[in-house]
């Protein structure tokens, strides 16, 4: 039941991109059509359980024996890095055409602070290794849930007519703050 | 305590260095040495004319999709096109050099200004306020948006129409993008025959408006021996290739038979080559180098 409670907190209620306004830069440039979309959030996820693997395990066993917590930032970010680049050379060899849809963002999967956030928040929340690695990937499957929703409308943007002034990330940026609000409703759902 | 630090990150550093070396060598791909000469062959404008996401992505599709020919590059012209399909093996095809063309006289029309506007200063944001203040909502705002948009700097605004310089044009297409009003179109560099507007009104619509303009009585369709003008939307095609194809023996009965004079041969070489006798009907086409003056 608790696991249950935490998926449904991370993927709706705290949702990493609409309630604690992480990741906010793929969730804009991502989202243009649904294929991508999907490729960049289950990146993501693949990315933020790695991570969320790999650094938990660093901060127990070196950071928190050595008394060195204070490294956390620095080290997490190191750690990310070296993992994106290891999924950017994995993808380009096994997943061609997925590579080269996700392009520029792949490697900017390193700075996306949706990674960051999840492999901190776990730290501060003191989950254990199994619970951290299941938050982050409810965490990510908001993430992409966001990411999809949002694809879906901007789809459906191609065909509407929009302002000139309004097309692209200006209306893309009002239609987030508007899923925001609409993902507020399940504030208080639970604690 | 800084030594800790500096062994652990620097221990954490070569680690990740280590998997990653393995790595890229475990997974490394081979890619196709070619791709780079023909982006260093192409002129690297990014400009997107060829319908591909830039340069890079362009030298890729021509090298490995057969059905993608080498003179896609249009800022690159002739001498480019010659160079990819001497590196790629294809044959280069005649690539027609095109050029941006502004399909409107508005001045001499005197098309008379619906209000002042003073807002942003852009023929995008113009264009929202009720069409535009021209009284013609197809004319040239000559707000300059096409001229911000060009890269090569191949246009100025001069008279409230804008000017293209054809030497400078690389017929990359972003001023025809850019226009709110679609006045700017590209053609082909050897056209015989342009049409200075653009209106999609009815004949007496565009009358009521401007003293220049096409009236959509469709004289030139019906003379044309080519068969090679149409009328989409009240506005006036004409099919350069099929126009080109046919040669000079029609003598450009459309240019003659256009009650409103709005379709017009400025081509330079057309000209020179042109009988003596008739210079009236370029009165004051002086400067016939730029094609849109
Ligand atoms: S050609 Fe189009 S973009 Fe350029 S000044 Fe005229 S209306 Fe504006
Ligand atoms: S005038 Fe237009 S087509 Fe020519 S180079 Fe400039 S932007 Fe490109």
């Amino acid at each position: 039941m608790e696991i249950f409670l935490l998926f449904i907190s991370a993927i709706f209620v705290n949702n990493i991109v609409l309630a604690q306004y992480l990741g906010n830069c793929p969730y804009l440039g991502c989202s243009k059509e649904k294929g991508v979309a999907f490729g960049m959030g289950a990146a993501v996820i693949f990315v933020t359980i790695m991570a969320t693997l790999f650094t938990h395990i660093i901060q127990q066993y070196v950071l928190v024996t050595f008394h060195l917590a204070y490294l956390q930032t620095i080290v997490f970010i190191l750690v990310i890095a070296a993992l994106v680049q290891f999924v950017e050379m994995f993808l380009k060899k096994m997943v061609p055409p997925l590579y080269k849809s996700l392009g520029i963002f792949l490697p900017l999967i390193t700075t996306n602070c949706a990674v960051l956030g999840v492999a901190i928040l776990v730290q501060r929340k003191e989950y254990d290794l199994f619970t951290s690695v299941l938050y982050a990937i409810a965490a990510a499957a908001g993430f992409l849930l966001a990411l999809i929703l949002m694809a879906g409308i901007r789809e459906r943007f191609e065909i509407t007519r929009i302002p000139r002034s309004m097309r692209g990330v200006p209306i893309g940026l009002v239609m987030a703050g508007l899923m925001s609000l609409a993902f507020m409703a399940f504030k208080g759902m639970i604690a | 305590m800084i030594t800790a630090s500096v062994v652990t990150l620097f221990s954490l550093g070569f680690v990740s260095a280590g998997v990653l070396a393995v790595a890229s060598k475990v997974l490394y791909v081979e890619e196709d040495p070619r791709i780079e000469v023909v982006t260093e062959a192409l002129p690297g404008a990014n400009c997107g004319g060829c319908g591909f996401a830039g340069c890079e992505a362009y030298a890729a599709a021509v090298i490995n999709d057969p059905d993608v020919p080498p003179n896609k590059c249009c800022a690159g012209g002739p001498d480019v096109a010659a160079k990819v399909a001497e590196l790629t093996g294809k044959a280069a095809g005649d690539s027609d050099p095109q050029v941006a063309f502004r399909r409107c006289v508005k001045v001499e029309g005197n098309v008379a200004k619906k209000f002042e506007y003073f807002g942003i200063q852009s023929c995008a944001a113009a264009k929202l306020v009720q069409d535009g203040p021209d009284a013609c909502k197809y004319s040239c705002l000559g707000f300059g948006d096409c001229v911000r948009a060009c890269p090569f700097d191949a246009m100025w605004i001069e008279g409230g129409l804008v000017h293209i310089a054809p030497d400078k044009c690389t017929s990359c297409g972003t001023c025809v993008r850019t226009c709110p009003n679609s006045i700017l179109e590209l053609i082909p560099r050897r056209a015989r025959v342009m049409v200075f507007c653009s209106s999609q009104d009815k004949g007496k619509a565009v009358k009521d408006v401007c003293d220049a303009g096409c009236i959509s009585c469709g004289a030139c369709i019906k003379k044309c021996p080519a068969q090679c003008i149409s009328m989409v939307d009240e506005r006036i095609f004409i099919d350069h290739k099929a126009c080109l194809a046919y040669g000079p023996s029609c003598e450009e009965v459309c240019v003659e038979k256009c009650p409103r004079n709005i379709l017009r041969c400025l081509n330079p070489d057309l000209i020179a080559a042109a009988p003596e006798t008739e210079p009236a009907r370029y009165p004051e086409e002086s400067h016939v180098a730029d094609l849109n003056a």
